[in-house]
């Protein structure tokens, strides 16, 4: 690996903590109403359905109470009435980078997204607050009937794929913020792969956010069509505010027959962030679904990916990395819902505490009686910096009949003083040390990643360990 | 140039005195070998050398090439040309040795100065083709599911690697059977030479007929209690070490 490559995806703490002055065209203002949501509809100049769409979820999310009863109490702290849902200065992404107002061009260039478009993305979607301000794809894609826009567009210009998919995978009211998500939702991706089209270089998106006390609520919907083939990557980042900042989205993923879809994201938010996520994928027969998810950084995370294994002999994946510093709660998960034959699944997951951090981790593997031959297959593995570092794990697993098979395993282990010692006596700092372990405690599931990802992954743990030492 | 250590005090931390004021001298070009009954403080010496947080230096000094290197971080010892081959190498899970070595290489380059990888290999090639080792080794994790055998020779290997002015090797030949013992000593051998000052500690003097030293200590109490050369190892072996013991009394009450 050439140190420019490395370079050109630096994509660190300190590179995405910084911001320009705001200056937004579009506003809908502090706190949440169905006025707030008429704002954005207008705005937007949405279609009837949707206007409707999102007022019902609003009296969704509002009638739902805060999941306090078995999540983190410090959910408690996000003033829904001090948040601002909507920012943008333009309703359409332009295809050119030229053409992005200088200001925010500038904050992608210092994020290194043109430079990674150049060299190896098949396209690019860049957001900033609620709207994206670039999106573009290579021609050919286009020729072969791919389609890869914003939400936006997607329900605007292809109504009839939008439509029929969107909030089937996870409905409002899955949980308060699939709903808070359904009300306000704004940017995010909309692709469509068609039969048998195999992307060969990934697709990507990159969330911004700018704004201080704000909320970003991208909506994401993937449908890979028969024999189809797509890997996504999306990356995260935000300045670091003293203030809350909301992060909510919703990305729903369809697997038709035999379709592949490869989910990746690395994120790196500010520790200001409370990052609620819903994600989840229907996988047909015989398709795969994969999910790899690192998250770093944000100050509460409550993101558990799923796969709903529709098909006989559908795949689900989840990889998962959480790396939980001072003041930070990884709670992270997977869930796995068979619901046919001959499916399997298989959960991933490792956490690193560091300091005063909190990795969760929650299971869900449901396998009914009627159902046979399903595998599912989960491990996961706690690592501790410190004596102050704190683990849990919660596995729900379901499975019943005689015919399906699960395992699970579960480790948890702590770098020791003989470890550094030894490291530290071979000439490697005490910070060097501890990231030498980390990075070898992750090592075998990052060697699953793609290749741009391990290394931006390597780089943030050892940013992460810098700062932890001292 | 030397490594000199002059009237050691240590201790484990808040516990008892382990050194009682050791005074050695280890020069470039020559091996010296520290042998004591269990308990002396063999180990707790190497450990206090290399700035093991468990223990703390009570008096005295280490001076590497007349820097004293007690107020040091361990890995700042170990960059300014210690090392240690130790009695229990550590298993570091996921990380290659290849990776390992290099990080340890790259620790000692400047800042922006990049290990060169090709030949990096190379050189490591040639050490581990010394040692009998297979180049399978390189991916595998340091000292993970090792054999007693393997991890000695990683120890000697990552020495050879480094390069270091003085190296210390606690009870290198410990768990290993006589086949693996002689690589181990050939390997080490293969050092010496008028850039490296070792200290072997050892309890048996098998070892010593392979590494053979140009000075032999014995360590009781936390203290040197003779010096002579190699034959005082045979001594010991045919004797034990009570008879050492045995005189330091009969001096003492004398």
């Amino acid at each position: 690996m050439s140190t420019e490559t490395i370079s050109q995806l630096d994509v660190d703490r300190t590179r995405g903590d910084f911001h320009y002055p705001e200056q937004h065209t579009f506003d809908a203002g502090v706190g949440l109403s169905h006025a707030t949501i008429d704002y954005i509809a207008d705005v937007k100049n949405e279609p009837d359905w949707i206007r409707e769409f999102r007022h019902k979820a609003l009296d969704v999310f509002e009638s739902k109470p805060m999941p306090t009863n078995w999540a983190s109490k410090d959910l408690d702290n996000i003033h829904f009435d001090k948040i601002r849902y909507y920012l943008a200065n333009a309703q359409r992404p332009t295809r050119s980078w030229d053409e992005v107002p200088d200001d925010v061009k500038r904050t992608f260039e210092r994020l290194g997204i043109p430079e990674q478009e150049r060299k190896f993305l098949a396209g690019v979607e860049a957001q900033f607050d609620s709207e994206a301000v670039y999106s573009n794809m290579k021609k050919a894609l286009g020729d072969q009937g791919v389609i890869f826009v914003g939400s936006t567009d997607g329900l605007k210009d292809h109504p009839e794929i939008f439509r029929k998919w969107f909030g089937k995978v996870i409905p409002t009211g899955d949980n308060k913020f699939s709903a808070l998500n359904s009300a306000v939702f704004s940017g995010g991706s909309f692709i469509y792969v068609p039969p048998g089209v195999k992307l060969k270089h990934p697709l990507q998106a990159y969330f911004r956010i700018n704004a201080e006390n704000f909320g970003q609520f991208e909506r994401t919907l993937i449908i890979a069509d028969e024999g189809s083939e797509v890997m996504y990557m999306e990356g995260c980042t935000a300045p670091k505010f003293e203030t809350a900042t909301l992060h909510s989205a919703v990305v729903e993923l369809v697997a038709l027959k035999g379709a592949k879809i490869q989910y990746v994201t690395v994120q790196n938010w500010s520790a200001n962030v409370f990052n609620l996520v819903t994600k989840r994928a229907v996988a047909h027969e015989e398709a795969e679904v994969k999910w790899i998810d690192c998250n770093i950084g944000s100050r509460l995370t409550m993101k558990y990916p799923g796969v709903v294994l529709k098909g006989r002999k559908a795949r689900g994946e989840v990889l998962s990395i959480a790396l939980a510093n001072n003041g930070q709660h990884q709670d992270t998960g997977a869930k796995m819902i068979h619901a046919a034959d001959e499916t399997t699944s298989n959960v991933i997951s490792k956490s690193i505490s560091i300091g005063e951090g909190r990795a969760s981790y929650r299971g869900q593997v449901h396998i009914p009686k009627h159902l046979k031959g399903c595998k599912n297959n989960t491990e996961c593995d706690a690592l501790l910096i410190n004596s102050t570092s704190r683990t849990d794990t919660y596995p729900a697993i379901t499975v019943r009949g005689s015919g399906n098979s699960v395992q699970h395993e579960a480790s948890v282990s702590q770098v020791s003083a003989e470890q550094i010692f030894y490291m530290q006596q071979r000439g490697l700092s005490e910070a060097q040390a501890m990231s030498l372990s980390v990075n070898g405690f992750v090592n075998d599931l990052v060697r699953e990643f793609p290749m741009e990802y391990s290394v931006e992954l390597k780089r943030l743990i050892d940013l992460e360990m810098e700062g932890s030492v001292g | 140039m030397s490594l000199v250590i002059h009237n050691l005090h240590a201790r484990v931390v808040g516990g008892q005195e382990i050194l009682r004021g050791l005074n050695l001298e280890i020069e470039k070009g020559r091996v010296h070998a520290i042998m004591g009954p269990n308990g002396s403080g063999k180990s707790t010496l190497s450990k206090i050398i290399a700035g093991h947080p468990d223990y703390e230096v009570t008096g005295g000094e280490v001076l590497l090439d007349g820097v004293n290197i007690l107020g040091m971080e361990p890995d700042a010892r170990s960059r300014a040309g210690l090392f240690l081959a130790f009695q229990y190498p550590v298993e570091i899970p996921g990380v290659s040795n290849a990776n390992f070595i290099r990080a340890a290489l790259q620790a000692r380059l400047a800042a922006g100065e990049e290990l060169e990888a090709t030949e990096y290999y190379g050189d490591l090639y040639k050490e581990m083709d010394r040692l009998e080792i297979p180049r399978g080794f390189t991916a595998r994790s340091v000292n993970e599911g090792f054999s007693g055998g393997e991890k000695k020779r990683n120890e000697v290997l990552q020495m050879a690697m480094l390069k270091p002015s003085y190296a210390i090797l606690d009870e290198t030949d410990s768990g290993l059977d006589i086949d693996a013992l002689k690589i181990v000593a050939a390997g080490v051998n293969a050092q010496r030479g008028p850039n490296i000052g070792m200290l072997v500690i050892t309890h048996y003097q098998r070892l010593l007929d392979y590494i053979v030293p140009d000075v032999v200590h014995v360590l009781v109490g936390g203290r040197i209690v003779r010096t002579a050369g190699p034959e005082l190892a045979y001594e010991l072996e045919s004797k034990g070490y009570d008879w050492i013991k045995d005189e330091l009394e009969a001096a003492a009450t004398a």
